[in-house]
C-alpha cells in the first residue's frame, strides 16, 4: 500500500501538497484565533458578507465573458477587462450629463436604464470589433499566438481610452436615492449594494435562460461543444463566435456600471484588477461553465471580503486589507495547481464525454 | 450587378477604415503631441507625417485592389480612398467647430483642428485644402502603385530615411556637432527644429542612390564573399565582430551623457530580454510574472548593501552573487507549482505570482524588512579598486559586461543538450517526454536560468538607481519584456537586441512618445502576431516552422481544432 502511494507520488507532488497543507493550516489557525479573540462583531461580519456578495456578483458577471469565450475558442480573452472598462467609462459622460441636467435627480430609474444601455452597447461594440480585428484572422494559429494578441489588444485598448478620455479618475455621479440603507434586525444593507446584487442576479438568470432555452443559445452551446459538427448542421460558426463575444461584452458593460455605482469612479486602468479577479472566478468555477462562473465569482467576492479579517488578522498580520488581492491571486494559483477543472468542472467533463 | 458598386466597394471600405483610424489617431492626441517636432522644418511636422504615412498606406492598398481590375482603376480607387479619408477628417473638424467636444475627448482641442486644416484662417478654405490633400494622396499612392517594383523600393526607402533622420534629430545632431568636420554637415542638415529643406532633399537623393547602387552591386558583392575560401571568410567575420566590439566600447564616449543613459536602459532590457528569451523563446513557457525575479534581484541587492536598513552593509560585488542566487532559487520555487500547466494557464498563474510579490513588497506587513511603499534608498555604487561606476557612461560598461556574459551563456546553452531539450519541450511536451527528456528538470532549469539573468539585471538596476520602490516592479515591466522578445523574434538573441533598441530605445529618444508607449506596444504586438509572427530578426528554424504551419494549414483549415486544457 505505502509502496504504491510512493510510486504514484512524484517529488513535485509532495512539495505541492505540503505547501497546500501549510496554507490550509495557516487559514484554519488564523480563523480560529480571530474568532476566539472576537475582534469583530456579528454586525461587522454581516457587512463583510454583503459587501462580498455585491463585489462577487460583479465578478461573476464579468466572468461570464471569459468563460463563454473560453468555451467556444479555448482561449483566454485577456482584453475582456478592457471591454469591461470601455462601457462605464463611455457611459460616464452621459451619467454626468444627466446629473448636470437634473434628470438623474428627477427620474433616477430612466436615467440609470439609459446609462446601462449605453454602457452595454459600447462594450458590445468593442467586443465585436476586438474579435473581428484581432482574433478572427488567427483561427487555427498556435495557441500562444492569440494569447499574445489578446495581451497586445488589452494594452492598446487601455491606452486608446486613456488618449480619448484622459488619464485622470472620473467621479461617477452619486444617486441620492441609493445612498440610504435598509435595516432588518442585525442585517443592514446599503441600497446600492442591494441594487448591485439584484441587478447582477437578474442579468445572470436571464443570460443562463438565454443559453438554455432559446434557439440562438442552443446554437452557441453546440458551437462550444463541436465546431465542425455545428457547421455541418448549418450553424454559422463565425457568427456564433461574434455573438459570444458580444453577449460577454454586454454582460461586462452592465457589470461595469454596477462597479461604477459601487466604487463611484472610473479610470482607464480600472479593468485590469477586476478582469484578473473575474478570470480567477471563471477558473474557480470551472472555465467554460456558465453556472460555475457565477458560483466562482460569488465565492471569490466573499473570500476577498471576509478573508483578510478572518484569517490574516488572526495570524497577526498588520493591515491585512492590503493583502486582499494577494489572497485572490494565491487562490487562483492554488486552484490552477490542485483543481484546474474548477468547482463544477467535473460535471462538465462527464457531460462532454 | 452594378459594375461601379462592385469596383468601388473595396476602396470605399478601405477608405472608411483608414478614415476611422486617422480620426482615432487625431482624437487620442497623437497628432497634436507629435506636432511639436518638425521633420522638415516649416514644411512638415511629425504629427502630419504620421497622418500622411497612414493615408498613403491605405490608399496604396486600395490602389492595389484597383490594379487587379485593370490599370485604369488604380487612380480611381486611390483617389476614392484618399477622398473618403480626408472627408472623415473634415467631418471631425466641422463637428469640432460646431460642438465643444473637449468635455469628453480631452484632445479635441482647437489646435488639433487647426493642424488638420493646415492652419488656414478660413474654415472652408481649410476643408477644401484637406480634401485636395486627400485626393493628392490618393493620386500619389496610385502613381506609386504603377511604378516598377525597384523604383518604388528606392523611393520608399528614401522617404522613410528622411522621416527617420528627422525623428531622431535629437540623437543625431549632438553626435554630429561634436566631430569637427561633421559639424558643418550638422549645420547644413539641422539648422533649427527639424531638417532643412535642402538637407532633406540631399538626404533623399543620397539614400535613393545608395539603395540603387546596393541593389545592383550588392548581389554581386555577396556572391563574391560567398566565393571566398572559408578561411578568409572566417577572417572577414572576425573583423566584423571586432569592429562591432570597438564600436560598443567607444559608444558612451561619443554619445554623451543622455544617450549613454538611454544605452544603459536598453542594456538592462537586453539583459532581461535574454533571460526571458530562455523561458519563452527557447522553452516555450509564457511567463507573465517575470518582473518578480527582477524585483527579487533588486531587493536582495538593496537589503544586502543599503545602509538605510543597516542589516548587512555589504558592497556591490559581495551582494551580486547572492542576488543572482536568490533569483535562481525563486525561479525554482515559483517554477515547481506551475510545472504541470501549459499555455494560457501558465501565463495567468505566473502573472498571479508577479502580482503577489509586488503586493507583498508594498504591504505594511513586511515593511520593517522591505521598506514598504517608501522603498529602500542609499544603495552604494559598484567599485573596482577605487574606480566607481557612478555616471551613465561608466555604468554602461558594467551593463555591457553583463550583457556579454549573459549573451555568451545563452548562446552556449542554446546549442547544448539542454538547449535542444528546451526546444523539444517548446515544440511538443508529450513527444519530448516520450523521447526521454526529463520535463521537470528541463523546465525548472529554464525558469532558474531566466530568473538568474533577471535577478542580475535587477541588481544592476538597483545600484544604477540607488534606490528601489515597489512601484518599479509592476506588471508593465513583464509586458514590456514580452513585447521586446516578440517584436524582435522569439528565441532569437539578435532579435532581443533589435527589439530592445526599437521598443525601449526609441521611446526614450522621442519624449512625445512617452504617453503613447504602451498603446504602440499593444498595437505592435497585435500587428506582429497578425502579419509577421516570427519577429523582426527571426531565428532561422522558427521562421521555417511558422511558414510550414501556414503551408500545412492551407488545405485543411478545420483540422487545426484548438485543444482544451490538458493539465
Amino acid at each position: 500500500m505505502l509502496q504504491r502511494i510512493r510510486e504514484r507520488l512524484s517529488p513535485t507532488d509532495i512539495v505541492m501538497w505540503t505547501i497546500g497543507a501549510v496554507l490550509l493550516v495557516m487559514i484554519i489557525w488564523g480563523s480560529v484565533t480571530t474568532l476566539v479573540k472576537g475582534a469583530y462583531s456579528a454586525r461587522q461580519w454581516i457587512d463583510f458578507i454583503i459587501f462580498g456578495l455585491a463585489q462577487g456578483s460583479i465578478y461573476a458577471l464579468i466572468a461570464m465573458g471569459y468563460t463563454m469565450v473560453y468555451g467556444v475558442l479555448r482561449m483566454i480573452n485577456f482584453a475582456h477587462s478592457e471591454v469591461f472598462m470601455s462601457g462605464p467609462y463611455t457611459a460616464y459622460y452621459f451619467a454626468a450629463y444627466f446629473y448636470r441636467s437634473g434628470l438623474l435627480e428627477s427620474h433616477p430609474v430612466i436615467s440609470m436604464v439609459l446609462v446601462f444601455i449605453i454602457s452595454m452597447a459600447t462594450s458590445t461594440v468593442i467586443a465585436y470589433l476586438l474579435e473581428l480585428i484581432a482574433y478572427r484572422p488567427l483561427r487555427g494559429a498556435p495557441r500562444l499566438v492569440p494569447l499574445i494578441t489578446a495581451i497586445g489588444a488589452s494594452f492598446f485598448l487601455q491606452y486608446v481610452f486613456r488618449g480619448l478620455y484622459g488619464s485622470g479618475f472620473q467621479a461617477y455621479p452619486v444617486i441620492k436615492a441609493l445612498e440610504s440603507h435598509w435595516t432588518a434586525g442585525p442585517v443592514r444593507i446599503l441600497k446600492y449594494q442591494a441594487l448591485v446584487i439584484v441587478a447582477a442576479a437578474l442579468l445572470m438568470v436571464a443570460l443562463y435562460q438565454f443559453t438554455q432555452r432559446t434557439r440562438l443559445g442552443k446554437a452557441l452551446r453546440s458551437v462550444s461543444e463541436d465546431k465542425e459538427a455545428s457547421a455541418l448542421m448549418g450553424i454559422d460558426v463565425d457568427r456564433m463566435i461574434s455573438m459570444t463575444f458580444m453577449i460577454g461584452g454586454a454582460a461586462a458593460g452592465a457589470a461595469g456600471v454596477l462597479y461604477a455605482i459601487m466604487f463611484k469612479q472610473v479610470h482607464f486602468f480600472m479593468g485590469f484588477i477586476p478582469g484578473i479577479k473575474a478570470f480567477t472566478a471563471a477558473v474557480l468555477g470551472g472555465i467554460g461553465n456558465i453556472p460555475g462562473a457565477m458560483l466562482g465569482g460569488i465565492f471569490l467576492g466573499l473570500v476577498e471580503s471576509v478573508g483578510p479579517s478572518l484569517f490574516l488578522d488572526g495570524l497577526g498580520i498588520v493591515a491585512p486589507y492590503q493583502l486582499k488581492d494577494a489572497i485572490a491571486f494565491t487562490m487562483l494559483v492554488m486552484v490552477l495547481i490542485f483543481r484546474p477543472t474548477g468547482i463544477l468542472g467535473e460535471r462538465l467533463a462527464v457531460k462532454k464525454a | 450587378m452594378n459594375p461601379v458598386a462592385t469596383q468601388g466597394f473595396p476602396s470605399i471600405r478601405l477608405g472608411l477604415i483608414g478614415g476611422a483610424s486617422l480620426v482615432l489617431l487625431s482624437l487620442i492626441g497623437m497628432v497634436e503631441a507629435f506636432n511639436q517636432r518638425e521633420i522638415v522644418s516649416d514644411v512638415i511636422s511629425m504629427g502630419q507625417t504620421l497622418l500622411l504615412f497612414t493615408a498613403v498606406f491605405i490608399a496604396y492598398l486600395a490602389a492595389i485592389r484597383g490594379r487587379e481590375r485593370g490599370q485604369r482603376q488604380v487612380f480611381g480607387a486611390g483617389i476614392t480612398a484618399g477622398l473618403i479619408m480626408a472627408g472623415l477628417l473634415a467631418l471631425l473638424v466641422l463637428l469640432g467647430h460646431g460642438v465643444n467636444m473637449r468635455q469628453v475627448f480631452i484632445n479635441a482641442s482647437p489646435a488639433l483642428f487647426q493642424t488638420l486644416i493646415f492652419q488656414q484662417e478660413e474654415l472652408w478654405a481649410g476643408i477644401g485644402l484637406l480634401l485636395l490633400a486627400g485626393a493628392v494622396t490618393g493620386l500619389s499612392a496610385g502613381l506609386l502603385c504603377l511604378l516598377p517594383g525597384q523604383l518604388r523600393h528606392f523611393l520608399i526607402s528614401g522617404l522613410c530615411s528622411v522621416a527617420i533622420v528627422g525623428l531622431l534629430q535629437d540623437m543625431i545632431a549632438p553626435v554630429l556637432s561634436e566631430w569637427g568636420p561633421l559639424a558643418d554637415l550638422n549645420d547644413l542638415l539641422f539648422p533649427g527644429n527639424g531638417l532643412s529643406v535642402s538637407g532633406a532633399i540631399g538626404l533623399f537623393i543620397a539614400v535613393v542612390v545608395l539603395t540603387a547602387v546596393w541593389s545592383f552591386k550588392g548581389q554581386a558583392m555577396q556572391t563574391r564573399i560567398q566565393a571566398l575560401p572559408p578561411r578568409s571568410r572566417r577572417g572577414l567575420n572576425l573583423a566584423a565582430v571586432l569592429v562591432g566590439v570597438c564600436v560598443l566600447l567607444v559608444l558612451p564616449q561619443v554619445l554623451g551623457l543622455f544617450l549613454s543613459e538611454v544605452m544603459t536602459i536598453i542594456g538592462l532590457y537586453v539583459l532581461l530580454g535574454l533571460g526571458l528569451n530562455i523561458v519563452v523563446g527557447f522553452a516555450g513557457l509564457l511567463d507573465l510574472g517575470y518582473v518578480a525575479f527582477f524585483a527579487i534581484g533588486s531587493y536582495t541587492q538593496a537589503i544586502l548593501t543599503s545602509p538605510e536598513l543597516g542589516f548587512f552593509n555589504w558592497n556591490f560585488w559581495q551582494a551580486l552573487p547572492l542576488a543572482v542566487f536568490f533569483g535562481v532559487m525563486a525561479g525554482v520555487i515559483l517554477g515547481v507549482p506551475v510545472l504541470k500547466m501549459r499555455g494560457d494557464y501558465l501565463a495567468i498563474a505566473t502573472l498571479g505570482f508577479g502580482e503577489i510579490i509586488r503586493i507583498l513588497v508594498l504591504s505594511d506587513f513586511l515593511r520593517p524588512w522591505l521598506g514598504g511603499a517608501q522603498g529602500i534608498g542609499k544603495i552604494p555604487k559598484p567599485e573596482i579598486a577605487g574606480f566607481e561606476f557612478a555616471t551613465p557612461p561608466q555604468l554602461y560598461y558594467l551593463i555591457l559586461a553583463g550583457c556579454v556574459l549573459v549573451w555568451f551563456i545563452s548562446w552556449r546553452l542554446r546549442d547544448s543538450r539542454l538547449g535542444r531539450a528546451w526546444m523539444a519541450v517548446r515544440e511538443d511536451e508529450d513527444v519530448a517526454q516520450a523521447m526521454g527528456i526529463n520535463l521537470v528538470a528541463t523546465k525548472l532549469l529554464a525558469f532558474a536560468t531566466g530568473a538568474g539573468f533577471s535577478a542580475l539585471s535587477g541588481a544592476i538596476f538597483a545600484t544604477k538607481l540607488g534606490s528601489v520602490y515597489p512601484h518599479s516592479f509592476n506588471v508593465m515591466i513583464s509586458i514590456n519584456i514580452i513585447c521586446v522578445i516578440i517584436v524582435g523574434g522569439m528565441g532569437s538573441m539578435p532579435g532581443v537586441t533589435v527589439g530592445a533598441l526599437a521598443l525601449v530605445g526609441l521611446p526614450e529618444l522621442l519624449r512625445e512618445f512617452a504617453d503613447y508607449r504602451l498603446l504602440v506596444y499593444g498595437a505592435a504586438l497585435v500587428a506582429m502576431m497578425l502579419l509577421k509572427p516570427e519577429g523582426l530578426w527571426p531565428e532561422p528554424t522558427r521562421q521555417r516552422e511558422l511558414h510550414e504551419v501556414e503551408i500545412a494549414a492551407e488545405p485543411a483549415p478545420l483540422a487545426e481544432e484548438p485543444v482544451g486544457p490538458r493539465s
